[in-house]
């Protein structure tokens, strides 16, 4: 953790409005996504990556076409770090056809094969695997591209995490694993599930570069991967990457978090990842708050037409349903 | 067409060999098939031939390798992964069933997984309980994999060339008692469809229905009932998922009786469900009874005596046979 710390090499303007700019739309997606919810729009599980957006913004900054991401349970903010359509994912979300998966998979599914997005996933965990798989496969095809599994500290206590990061040691797979540490699996403490919170040495453990980073301070998130990008494209991955960060509310939109100390939450929302983007925007590379606004008048405006989009959008019927049965 | 003998074990080497050849992205994963070239020798020379890129071995780690396997016919590659036996499957079911079977539904049908486990089941020799199982009822009740159960080596080449062309996750169960088998294959591209049974004995009075190594074992009994008069269609499904129901409903009602003969233990098994198609599409057609010839409902034991005694023998097929027989209304008048 270097908070606190002054930037030394401040990264490009236009990484840092990117990062920004992500950062915001996951916070507008969340926040608003969380409104449809509780008018019924949305149904099933959403589970809000709020707090967390700083992680995703600057990871995916990092990254470039051709390269792979896996995501987890929490995935809205992955998918729209990596470019996804919101338009689709809001449509996704109300049960559309129009939708990334045609109203087939809901939030915990999204994924996009056409771009390199494995998905979200309902099993907490099996994105490590998938994405270590992913990173085999290119090797296999001569390729470098580097694929990131997002994960969480509760799926570092499964037995895929050792499993697969082992074998992505032995083979020096281009695969970074970004363990993001928000300190509950879903409602248990991580001092509750292993006894040394540190996950990053688990890495270390196995003879894989790690590394801890402040997962709420988007742009150091962003060095970090770079670093763990160079690193594999070198041929010397996988990487490590422990990012601590914390949850806003609870685990999803129905859990109240009451488990969530009152100044936990406080210390955290004080070092807001969007508000650190935002921040860096304006100090390092000197952005106007209209400039800013404009930014943020655009996610507005962005989400507000998904909706819209997704409201008309056709219903699935049953006649495509039989169609799509084929075959199985 | 030309063709020789090969051991059911080769057969399964020239179609990897073959796939790994025409595609680039075919590669097999597992525990001691590279330089070792497997516990059943399936693997060997491949190795040499296509470098250890392609060829590698694994740590002890079922879950990992197959969750790996699944993300890499994701990404779009085609993967093989061997499990030493299906008994070490279970540890990766999160992989098979939650991820390869789920996915192209989840994705609306816009993502495939290409993905082949090869492994191996049955009893054989007093490998106890926790290598002698028969399990392809727990991958026949999830939607959206392939299961694949050849007999024979050119089955065996031909079904696991297809399934490296296929887009769907491939549980391919070989049997242990098999390896060592001969038969005659096909010279040349030889590929076994999906969802296309085999009449391996053709018969007029019952049609069998069994699949790996019951089929050899079918056909011994079919070959003694012939002695006795009694003329046996023996029909091997080679693929559950999808399964030839048009082939299996034609015989049976054809023969108008049918006896179906698996090593799984009974609860719960394929050919209950198999009975239960039979009996919703063809009950008319039917002069007796469905016969189920299946493993008794225990863990496999390691005393070979018991082991024997606890899944289907060649007698238990021919007193099958001869209950359907006995069974039917001509006989029950006469009787």
């Amino acid at each position: 953790m270097n908070e606190g710390k002054p930037i030394q090499n401040a990264p490009p303007r236009e990484i840092l409005e990117k990062i920004f700019r992500t950062a915001y739309k996951i916070r507008v997606f969340e926040t608003e996504g969380i409104k449809l919810y509780r008018q019924g729009l949305i149904r099933g599980y959403f589970h809000p990556y709020l707090g967390q957006e700083g992680i995703a913004a600057g990871v995916c900054a990092a990254l470039k076409d051709g390269d792979f991401i896996a995501s987890t349970h929490r995935g809205h903010g992955h998918c729209i770090a990596w470019g996804a359509s919101v338009r689709k994912m809001v449509a996704e979300l109300l049960q559309k056809e129009t939708g990334y998966c045609k109203g087939y998979g809901g939030s915990m599914h999204i994924a996009d094969i056409s771009t390199g997005n494995l998905g979200a996933n309902g099993i907490v965990g099996a994105g490590t695997p998938l994405g270590v798989g992913a990173a085999l496969a290119s090797q296999v095809r001569g390729s470098d591209a580097v694929t990131v599994t997002f994960s969480t500290d509760g799926a570092s206590n499964n037995g895929t995490f050792l499993e697969s990061l082992n074998l992505a040691a032995i083979w020096n797979l281009n695969f970074i694993l970004v363990i993001e540490n928000n300190g509950y699996a879903v409602s248990t403490r991580i001092d509750e599930s292993t006894r040394d919170t540190d996950l990053y040495k688990r890495g270390l453990a196995i003879g894989v570069e790690s590394h801890q980073v402040d997962g709420n301070d988007p742009v150091e998130v962003h060095r970090v991967t770079m670093q763990a990008v160079k690193t594999c494209r070198a041929g010397k991955g996988p990487v490590l990457i422990e990012a601590k960060t914390y949850r806003h509310m609870g685990h999803h939109v129905n859990d109240p978090g009451k488990y969530m100390p009152e100044d936990e939450l406080a210390h955290y929302k004080a070092r807001d990842p969007v508000d650190r983007a935002r921040a860096a925007l304006k100090e390092m590379a000197g952005f106007s708050d209209a400039e800013i606004g404009a930014i943020e008048a655009e996610a507005a405006a962005e989400f507000a037409d998904a909706v819209e989009f997704s409201v008309k959008s056709p219903e699935v019927t049953a006649e495509s349903f039989a169609a799509f049965a084929q075959g199985y | 067409m030309a063709e020789r003998e090969l051991m059911y074990r080769e057969a399964l080497r020239e179609a990897i060999d073959e796939e790994m050849a025409r595609d680039p992205t075919v590669f097999i994963i597992g525990e001691g098939i590279a330089e070792r070239g497997g516990s059943y020798k399936v693997t060997e020379g491949l190795l040499a031939k296509y470098g250890p890129g392609r060829v590698r071995d694994t740590p002890i780690a079922e879950a990992g390798m197959i969750g790996v396997g699944v993300g890499a016919a994701i990404a779009g590659a085609r993967p093989i992964v061997e499990i030493l036996y299906v008994d070490f499957a279970m540890l990766g079911m999160d992989m098979i069933v939650n991820q390869a079977a789920k996915f192209r539904l989840m994705t609306g049908g816009e993502g495939r997984v290409p993905f082949v486990m090869r492994t191996q089941g049955g009893t054989g020799g007093g490998v106890a309980a926790q290598h002698s199982q028969s399990l392809e009822a727990l991958f026949y009740h999830i939607p959206g994999l392939r299961v694949i159960m050849p007999s024979t080596p050119a089955d065996a080449k031909g079904l696991l060339k297809y399934a490296l062309r296929q887009p769907d996750p491939v549980m391919f169960l070989e049997h242990k008692h098999l390896y060592m088998t001969k038969g005659m294959v096909p010279d040349g591209e030889h590929i076994v469809e999906f969802g296309k049974g085999d009449i391996k004995r053709a018969g007029t009075d019952v049609t069998v229905i069994a699949w790996s190594n019951m089929v050899p074992r079918t056909l011994e009994a079919a070959e003694e009932l012939s002695l006795q008069g009694i003329s046996v269609e023996v029909i091997d499904p080679r693929t559950l998922v999808p399964l030839d129901r048009a082939m299996i409903l034609a015989s049976v009602s054809r023969t108008r009786r049918c006896v179906i003969v698996q090593e799984a233990n009974r609860r719960g098994g394929v050919a209950s469900d198999i009975c239960s198609i039979i009996l919703e599409e063809a009950f008319w057609e039917l002069d007796a009874p469905i016969e189920i010839v299946a493993g008794l409902d225990i863990p496999v034991p390691f005393n070979l005596a018991l082991e024997k005694a606890s899944v289907p023998q060649k007698d238990d097929v021919i007193a099958a046979v001869r209950r359907t027989l006995h069974e039917s209304p001509v006989a029950r008048a006469a009787g």
